[in-house]
């Protein structure tokens, strides 16, 4: 069931954001911006929790679980340090997935050689 | 005599013309509406595959190796990076994304993809000035706006005495 409801949830974010790059003058750049502003908009209120509940890893897999993941790691850091936690707990939760993007990057930076 | 024809054949010219560019307006509206279709059909299917296949590999994280739900996120996560990041260094993953556009970009999948093409498009101009510098010239903006707006709400929720 997990999966089914992670291929619709996922398919109809794919679908909503093909739509406004084709009728507006957004680039992939913009609409991905304003996706990740959405998830952590959602995640003030723990809505996107219950969505990763009923979704599972397809509600992990859109760049909107990257905002997701910001404010929750900040607000679970809050929860034990006060106001500075914000600061402190922001990259806990994305930590693994920025780096290993970095890392993974500049090691196929150093032995591929770019194409065309 | 000889201009009145003259007249006559620009005025018959002209009018196909026209008629021309108003049959090629119609087509092309037309063929835009059905790329259109086509565009967000296939942005749908695919876009929906990648995410089955990372519960796909949630699932079979947690029943081979018996680690939690959210460890697995985060594996899966590091997984489809490595994937995607692969596929563009090898040079295939630009057709894809011209093809299926959204259904790639949205994803995990793209974060990676707009890093990795980044850094190898600018490997020639050396590692500092480079792609040390160019590293997160796509992928900045997803994180500048993705921790301001975590930084805004986050206060929002905290200063409202919101507890997790």
């Amino acid at each position: 069931m997990l999966l089914i409801n992670s291929f619709l949830f996922c398919g109809i974010v794919c679908l909503i954001s093909q739509i406004i790059l084709d009728n507006t003058k957004l680039t992939p750049g913009h609409i991905t911006s304003i996706l990740v502003i959405v998830g952590a908009f959602l995640d003030t209120f723990s809505l996107y929790d219950r969505i990763i509940v009923y979704v599972g890893g397809g509600a992990l897999v859109p760049i909107t679980s990257f905002g997701h993941s910001l404010i929750h790691g900040a607000l679970t850091k809050a929860n034990s340090l006060g106001i500075m936690g914000i600061l402190t707990g922001m990259f806990d939760l994305t930590a693994a997935g920025i780096t290993s993007a970095i890392i993974i990057s500049f090691v196929l930076a150093l032995i591929f050689k770019p194409k065309n | 005599m000889n201009l009145y024809i003259f007249f006559i054949c620009i005025h018959t010219i002209n009018g196909d013309f026209m008629k021309n560019s108003k049959y090629e307006r119609i087509v092309s509206n037309n063929k835009a509406e059905e790329t259109r279709v086509r565009n967000a059909v296939v942005a749908f299917l695919v876009g929906g595959l990648v995410g089955f296949i990372g519960e796909a590999i949630i699932e079979i994280l947690c029943s081979v190796f018996k680690i939690s739900r959210t460890d697995a996120g985060t594996y899966m996560i590091v997984i489809l990076i490595f994937i995607a990041s692969l596929c563009t260094a090898l040079g295939f993953f630009d057709k894809l994304v011209t093809k299926c556009k959204c259904g790639l970009l949205i994803p995990i999948t793209g974060f990676a993809h707009s890093m990795t093409s980044a850094t190898l498009d600018y490997k020639k101009e050396g590692p500092i000035s480079g792609f040390g510098s160019n590293m997160f010239k796509l992928a900045g903006s997803v994180i500048l706006y993705g921790v301001v707006a975590a930084w805004f709400f986050g206060m929002i929720r905290f200063l409202l005495g919101g507890k997790i």
